[in-house]
């Protein structure tokens, strides 16, 4: 099934919050070698002016790709994943996500559009905390080879 | 802790730091589970040849994250960086045995006076090819 360009423009409802955990951001900084200790030693994040220890800057793309399954995961979006290549990822932090957050996530569909052959996916990601303060928008776009290449 | 980088002390084009960073197979399983992303591409050559790939490739996400944490050291606080975004131009094919050495270079792109911000390019690299276009962080100064 190509990709259904009929999803453009949708707007999902609110996640449930995600929770950010002091050793979930441990395992994630050490996973991209992030080695600053802003991000795990609660001491040194609140020297900065943190009130705890501080996400690496990709960190939003765990949040966010939980959001983004509502759609590239629905049968009827088209989006078959062994066709999928990641063309393009941006971040724009309003603040830093740190633990104890408690995020909500709501994924726009922003752009479907054809780019040499290929379904070029857009999504986006407004991630704000439990007061409803904007802290991350995450913008992903996908590239969707068509089934017959 | 370091300080902040003053934007007067910055020049247009100058390099601000330079690393390499170390990709294996165990890494790539280690961004799997920290991110979620369990894509088998990043862990399994057979799924990965079957979609027409060398073998098992690193998470863009991963090569992403690494090449940031060199602008968040050199920003003296992870939290300076308020904007990143990169293009994912060509995969890195990480071999087993072994690993792959990803160079990355950070350099300012642009410097914004009122903004208190400058942009940093950062060209990311393996075997000599570029893997990252339009890799762009923007920190903000002391």
């Amino acid at each position: 099934m190509p990709v259904d360009k009929g999803f453009a423009g949708r707007v999902y409802p609110p996640t449930a919050p995600y929770e950010v955990g002091r050793e979930k951001l441990r395992e994630f900084a050490e996973a991209v070698g992030a080695s600053h200790p802003a991000h795990t030693d609660a001491d040194a994040a609140r020297s900065l002016g943190y009130p705890d220890v501080i996400a690496p800057p990709t960190f939003a793309v765990v949040v966010a790709q939980r959001a983004e399954q509502q759609y590239v995961a629905d049968p009827a979006a088209g989006i078959d994943f062994s066709r999928v290549v990641h063309a393009d990822e941006r971040f724009s932090h309003h603040r830093p996500i740190h633990a104890g957050d408690l995020l909500v996530s709501v994924l726009h569909v922003d752009a479907i559009s054809e780019r040499a052959g290929l379904a070029m996916v857009t999504t986006r990601v407004e991630i704000a905390d439990a007061e409803g303060a904007p802290v991350s928008t995450v913008v992903s776009t996908l590239a969707v080879r068509p089934e017959d290449s | 802790m370091t300080t902040a980088p003053e934007g007067t002390a910055l020049a247009v084009g100058q390099e601000v730091a330079r690393r390499t960073v170390t990709v294996d197979r165990s890494r790539l399983v280690r961004y799997a589970g920290a991110s979620g992303d369990f894509n088998p591409i990043h862990w399994n050559d057979r799924f990965a040849q079957s979609v027409g790939l060398p073998g098992v490739i690193a998470h863009g996400m991963w090569t992403m994250g690494a090449a940031s944490s060199v602008v968040a050291d050199w920003a003296g606080d992870p939290g300076r960086v308020v904007d990143y975004q990169v293009r994912f131009t060509r995969p890195i094919a990480v071999p087993d045995p072994g690993a792959a050495d990803v160079e990355v270079v950070a350099t300012v792109g642009a410097l914004d006076a009122e903004a208190g911000t400058a942009r940093i390019d950062l060209t990311v690299s393996f075997e000599g090819a570029r893997v990252l276009g339009k890799a762009q962080a923007v920190v903000r100064l002391g």
